[in-house]
């Protein structure tokens, strides 16, 4: 399925479309208002594009040397070069210390590489305790969005599926409630956590430390209950120094919810006293993007979700019609990356209207990566057949001044001759499923000047 | 000094009343434009499409038709940046130069290189403003949302200043219609859905007249509009200003455009 199909499917529910059109841009009116209350907010974005910027010049470097400071402070450090090598690394931690129960707190990276379904193939039982990770994970279903999983569900569909899975009253729907069912049910999967995974949002080369920051305190208390800490981060999350996580932390909870800044912003250095911490540091095709120069600039991402919450595309046609680990605008530009032809259509759900690139707080070109990849999925023949030819056509057309007069002239006199209901017909006209095709006039303008104004 | 009228191809074919009332109206402005028959169209189509290799003959023939021109002036902001932003796939000659940088959108034009502002005129409706994109957040016209709660920009003064204007407050100043070229045919469903969801905006501040500055985006809020038989007109701003505007005008014709000449 392409995304166009998935996103019609989710337009023909055109109530539970405008509500989720609706709650995403009140979350977009949130980090509008955050924005404007900061006068300095513009160079901030600029300050950290720049930061981003220079860290992924010399990448290498600054990963040797967060590997050898967070060696120093007695974290193990392990380097992945793909999914599956992340997931055995990690399975092989568990084992290591005969664990068989995981607790995680948000990470896309562990989502980007299909943890969890890896390890409990493998015996191990994997809680997700952020609230909305664990509903999908209880439905079984993949985040929609980077900072907001389960923003596809309303409390009614959360109400049926704790009933199904906690017990909860049938038809219990309160919000207020059903926080504190999901609270009572993660507080025992807490504490029967032998292994908490974290995220990282920010780790510092010069120190060695990771930064997780969340709404839900759910990676600290993982992490303080659990024997073991296993953070996994992408190569691209480095910082050089603790003095630029500032700049980042300004931006992130603004860009992301309109926060000032998340609840938690907790700092990781090093395994308390008779516990152990390691860090698994992952490429997955982070080195191949890096060395495209129209899109290394993607990897600045800090995975805030701005550009979900203002595209109005993802917000009509919901996270999961993207089918890739990293939604909206930003998984458009990410995805052709990874495997081109799956991801083919991406790029394309896109009217390249630019407000992702205006919100994107490290100012990523977004819309201007789109309009690229779209190039080279054309030159890699990845369009359909009917495109490429109908392209090729219109470009001969468009570049003979004969040609298209008379194309104009048949088009017009043929919408004008024929009957609406053939014009209009939806199996032949996309178009005319929900608009009208324009009055073809009598005339051109060309027509007109050449009648009007060179006889003067 | 040479302005060149450049009228895109669908407008040339399907409204030809907005390329009458963007010449007239520059002519009322003191501007006697020239349309060099030989035009066509910018590429846009096939660029945003992923052809851009199939649309280098099409910019070929944009540059050798209006290289001769001090300033090129069309009626869509969309054409013009992809003009001015896209062309630099092409071997940068002086004519090629020239063009991107002398190419603007009719109100840019009319705003920055004729210095007019405000324009007279009595068009008593209430007008609804839609924001291109392109035009927009593209070509810097009007402020974006993303960056301030100040709604200002070139059509917006320029409609305020017309006697007995009424411009509709928007729920949501600058969201997209959803046209995005052929977007419009491969995700038809997101595209319709995001145009109904501008005209129901407007129908609901109470928009008599729908407007803005690029027919592409009207081309598909009309599309909507009549299918829905909504009680809403929809016209290119240049049409309002024609109306509205007496003539002649000898108060704004005080024009003389200098030519912009190309960087080496």
């Amino acid at each position: 399925m392409s995304h166009p199909q998935r996103a019609a499917a989710f337009t023909s529910d055109a109530e539970r479309t405008t509500w989720h059109d609706e709650t995403l841009w009140f979350v977009r009116q949130k980090r509008d208002k955050a924005v404007y209350a900061i006068p300095e907010f513009q160079q901030l974005r600029q300050l950290a594009s720049d930061i981003k910027e220079h860290t992924l010049s010399r990448l290498d470097e600054y990963l040797e040397q967060f590997e050898q400071n967070a060696r120093a402070n007695g974290v193990q450090v392990h380097w992945a070069a793909d999914a599956a090598e992340h997931n055995r690394i990690v399975l092989d931690i568990m084992r290591g210390v005969g664990a068989t129960s995981l607790v995680k707190s948000k990470s896309m990276l562990t989502e980007e590489c299909h943890l969890n379904p890896f390890l409990i193939k493998n015996g191990i039982a994997v809680v997700d305790t952020d609230l909305g990770e664990r509903i999908v994970q209880l439905r079984e279903e993949a985040p929609s969005h980077l900072v907001l999983p389960a923003i596809h569900l309303k409390k009614e569909d959360v109400g049926e599926t704790f009933h199904v899975h906690l017990g909860t009253p049938k038809g219990e729907k309160d919000p207020q409630n059903l926080t504190e069912a999901a609270r009572q049910h993660l507080r025992e999967k807490f504490l029967i956590g032998q292994v908490a995974i974290t995220g990282v949002n920010f780790a510092v080369a010069e120190t060695g430390a990771v930064v997780v920051c969340t709404n839900e305190g759910n990676a600290d208390l993982g992490v303080n209950l659990a024997q073991v800490h296993i953070a996994c981060m992408g190569m691209e999350k480095l910082i050089p120094r603790t003095a630029d996580l500032g700049v980042f932390t300004r931006l992130l909870a603004r860009s992301a919810t309109g926060q000032p800044v998340t609840t938690y912003t907790s700092h990781f250095a090093k395994p308390a006293e008779g516990r152990a911490m390691h860090i698994v540091i992952v490429d997955n095709g982070r080195t191949r993007q890096l060395g495209r120069p129209d899109f290394r600039n993607s990897l600045k991402c800090i995975r805030c979700g701005a550009c979900m919450n203002t595209c109005p595309v993802y917000r009509r046609s919901g996270g999961h019609s993207y089918d890739f680990t990293v939604p909206g605008p930003i998984g458009a530009i990410l995805s052709p990356n990874i495997d081109m032809r799956q991801h083919s259509t991406l790029p394309f759900a896109s009217t390249l209207c630019g407000s992702c690139t205006d919100v994107c707080p490290v100012k990523i070109d977004i819309h201007a990566q789109l309009y690229k990849w779209r190039q080279i999925i054309a030159q890699e023949g990845e369009l359909p057949a009917s495109k490429k030819l109908g392209m090729k056509l219109l470009s001969t057309v468009l570049a003979h001044p004969g040609i298209y007069r008379f194309g104009g002239k048949i088009a017009r006199e043929g919408l004008r001759l024929l009957p609406h209901g053939l014009t209009h017909a939806a199996a032949f006209n996309p178009w005319a499923k929900a608009r009208e095709l324009p009055e073809p006039p009598k005339q051109s303008f060309r027509d007109w000047y050449a009648e009007q104004v060179v006889k003067l | 000094m040479k302005v060149g009228l450049f009228i895109p191809c669908y407008i040339d074919q399907f409204y030809p009343q907005v390329g009458i009332a963007t010449y007239q109206l520059l002519e009322k402005l003191g501007v006697q434009a020239d349309f060099p028959r030989q035009q066509t169209c910018c590429g846009q189509p096939m660029a945003n499409t992923g052809c851009e290799q199939d649309a280098k003959p099409v910019y070929h023939h944009f540059v050798d038709t209006f290289a001769g021109y001090d300033y090129v002036v069309a009626p869509s902001g969309s054409c013009v940046y992809h003009v001015r932003k896209h062309y630099d796939v092409v071997e940068q000659t002086g004519a090629v130069q020239h063009v991107r940088q002398s190419t603007f959108d009719l109100f840019d034009f009319i705003t920055t290189v004729l210095g007019v502002t405000e324009l007279p005129g009595r068009f008593p409706h209430q007008v609804g403003l839609h924001l291109s994109c392109h035009g927009q957040r593209g070509l810097h016209q009007a402020n974006e949302s993303e960056m301030t709660p100040v709604r200002d920009g070139q059509l917006s003064r320029l409609l305020r200043s017309v006697d007995g204007l009424t411009l509709t407050e928007l729920n949501r100043n600058d969201e997209c219609c959803g046209f995005g070229g052929t977007f419009c045919i491969t995700e038809e469903a997101v595209s319709a859905r995001m145009g109904q969801d501008r005209v129901q905006d407007h129908l609901l501040n109470g928009t008599e007249v729908l407007t803005g500055g690029d027919m592409s985006c009207l081309m598909h809020l009309e599309g909507i509009v009549r299918r829905r038989q909504l009680p809403m007109r929809v016209m290119h701003a240049a049409e309002i200003f024609n109306a509205a505007l007496p003539q002649p005008s000898p108060s704004v014709s005080t024009f003389v455009p200098q030519p912009i000449v190309a960087e080496s």
